[in-house]
């Protein structure tokens, strides 16, 4: 027993290892971009901050507000001492919140964080539903229906979608709300978890219907490719049916492909987040990331690209976590004698 | 219990456009096997010896067409015949441990085998350690991977899918190449055990050396046709019917070493009369003219006018 659990201790050791400095070489690199491309970008730190009293203040007020927040000093040292606070934790306080950053992307996230889950797992499964149901039966009708309704998703733009799904569902059939997290006029308090899963639902579909047509097309593909490999065509040979063939083989086989891509696709979720929480008024991170874009509110935009930055590292690493998990030859390969 | 006359496997193909385009890869393809004996089928690769198997089991891709007769066990075999057959009458044992799923241990795929004949769970799992034990493979190879079996071993476990079926007509496909000359001997001492235990066995290969080994008749396959079949004494009696037989032989590093000049006409291209007549020294008119038939020749049979009794 001390032998076998010995070696694995020492992968988890060694692999936690490598993937937190590779993190923390990517967070260095997003800290370098943000930086530089920040300071050449024409917002005016200052003006930024004081806003709409920008007349009430004496340019000699203004060059002391930039000597207090050092924006005199060289670029190098202006850096250095932004990363100084950054490691510290301090991201520093959001000009449209007027809240720590953290905070708000705590808070924002959460809201988030339930709409991205529901999507995620919405268009995962789905999506390798039709994805198998359309490999197995090539080219017969249903695999052209899904074929044809993924194609179509897929080149259908996110905020569209969205607002078709408003127009149906909201302003004809009455049946969704048609913005925020939850009805006007309640307190946060007094919300109750339908109300939240009611408001939640439309954008939560919307998101995952975008990513469905990718996961069908990427499963599709995949099961192809695995009923015309050797090993199928042997278990043909045996005797074995159409579905007992993608049962015992089939699935085995696009479960890996499959989840490398669910978790690569955090990404593209996170992205999507930002159009369709803009287009239902949804009060999530994605909502946030367009008001500090258009509002100039720097320190909330840094933070979050270091938020998504994490989050999208984070989902990749679990999909690292899952190979050796499902996949016997990554597993075992070493110890092969 | 398998005889086959006259097969042939067309296979229709669109190429740029919509034509159509139909490529004839076996033509008159004759065999026949009974229970207890071993028959090779030796040929080039593109001879047809694997889509025989195929279209024995019914696996052959969609696009193909199949004439001819094939009877097993006095009955015709319809593709529904095939389908009903494949896995508990007839019984494939492949190439390579590519033919097993990389991500399932062999246990179970062993294991899944003998279920699908219809055996119950229990009966199987009894079927499984029966046969592993019979080819000395240690319990614990029932928890490997495919990835995780020596050659050897892999042979064994390829040999014990088909012995697990309990199939009366066994088809192995190149069981041999690329191997340690130890295996190579070994699986083919496996194949006439089958043999010698009342089974038909097809043993494919293009080895004819290790055909001659085990096999007690040998077919000669030569662009989707039968040559040849004849009685494996025959070759080294010199006793051979067919010119593409004997230059076959020649061709072997212990008798003269003379590779047969030219190329197998490929089945885009197939000559009208006999196929073997752009490379045959005997060739004359009458091989231009139209395909010789199989004929009983000296106790065996031969595709060949010019082959005298």
């Amino acid at each position: 027993m001390d032998m076998r659990v010995k070696p694995l201790l020492l992968f988890i050791v060694i692999f936690a290892a490598q993937k937190l400095l590779r993190l923390g070489l990517l967070l260095m690199a997003v800290a370098v971009f943000t930086f530089v491309l920040l300071s050449f970008s024409p917002i005016d730190p200052v003006k930024a901050y004081i806003g709409a009293d920008m007349m009430q203040i004496s340019p000699e007020q203004q060059v002391l507000i930039a000597e207090r927040w050092g924006l005199d000093q060289p670029i190098g040292e202006r850096f250095l001492d932004w990363l100084g606070q950054l490691v510290q934790g301090n991201l520093g306080t959001s000009l449209v919140f007027n809240q720590p950053v953290s905070e708000v992307i705590a808070s924002r996230f959460q809201a988030s964080l339930q709409m991205l889950a529901i999507a995620w797992l919405f268009s995962g499964l789905l999506g390798l539903a039709l994805g198998i149901t359309a490999g197995a039966l090539q080219g017969r009708w249903p695999d052209r229906l899904i074929r044809f309704y993924a194609y179509t998703l897929a080149s259908a733009p996110t905020f569209w979608v969205a607002l078709l799904l408003l127009i149906i569902f909201a302003v004809s059939f009455k049946i969704a709300p048609v913005c925020c997290a939850a009805p006007p006029g309640v307190l946060s308090q007094n919300v109750t978890f339908w109300q939240r899963l009611h408001h939640l639902l439309l954008p939560a579909a919307a998101l995952s219907i975008i990513g469905i047509a990718n996961i069908t097309l990427h499963t599709r593909q995949k099961l192809i490719d695995v009923l015309h490999s050797d090993y199928v065509l042997f278990a043909r040979a045996q005797g074995e049916s159409l579905w007992n063939i993608v049962r015992y083989h089939g699935f085995r086989n696009i479960l890996l492909p499959a989840i490398t891509l669910q978790f690569a696709s955090l990404s593209e979720l996170f992205g999507g987040s930002v159009l369709v929480e803009q287009v239902f008024a949804y009060p999530g991170l994605g909502e946030a990331t367009v008001q500090a874009a258009l509002r100039s509110d720097i320190p909330l935009l840094v933070g979050i690209v270091f938020f998504s930055a994490l989050f999208v590292y984070t989902g990749n690493t679990l999909a690292d976590l899952a190979y050796p998990v499902i996949d016997p030859r990554i597993r075992l390969g070493d110890s092969l004698t | 219990m398998l005889s086959i006359s006259n097969l042939g496997v067309t296979f229709t193909q669109y190429n740029q456009g919509l034509r159509r385009k139909q490529l004839t890869v076996i033509t008159d393809l004759d065999l026949d096997v009974q229970s207890g004996e071993v028959v090779a089928v030796v040929g080039a690769s593109g001879s047809g010896k694997s889509l025989l198997a195929h279209a024995l089991l019914g696996i052959l891709p969609k696009n193909a067409a199949i004439s001819g007769t094939m009877r097993f066990q006095g009955e015709m075999l319809t593709p529904k015949r095939c389908q009903s057959l494949r896995g508990k009458a007839i019984a494939l044992i492949p190439q390579s441990v590519g033919y097993l799923d990389p991500l399932m241990k062999v246990g179970a795929q062993v294991q899944r085998v003998a279920q699908l004949t219809g055996c119950s769970k229990a009966e199987a799992k009894t079927g499984v350690d029966r046969t592993f034990t019979r080819y000395d493979l240690p319990m614990n190879v029932r928890d490997r991977y495919p990835f995780q079996l020596s050659g050897g071993m892999a042979r064994r476990v390829l040999v014990s899918t088909a012995v697990v079926t309990k199939a009366q007509l066994v088809i192995a496909d190149e069981p041999t190449p690329g191997l340690h000359p130890d295996v190579v001997k070994e699986t083919l001492s496996h194949l006439r055990e089958l043999a010698t235990e009342g089974r038909g066995v097809i043993l494919i290969t293009h080895d004819i050396e290790a055909a001659l080994q085990i096999a007690d008749r040998v077919a000669v396959f030569y662009a989707g046709t039968t040559v040849e079949i004849a009685a494996a004494r025959d070759f080294h009696s010199g006793n051979l019917r067919h010119p593409y037989t004997q230059a076959l032989w020649r061709s072997l590093p212990q008798n003269e070493f003379m590779p047969v000049p030219g190329n197998q006409p490929s089945p885009e291209q197939l000559p009208t009369g006999c196929l073997f007549s752009d490379r045959c020294p005997w060739v004359s008119e009458i091989c231009d003219a139209e395909r010789p038939q199989l004929r009983k020749v000296r106790e065996g049979w031969v595709r060949c006018v010019h082959a005298k009794g």
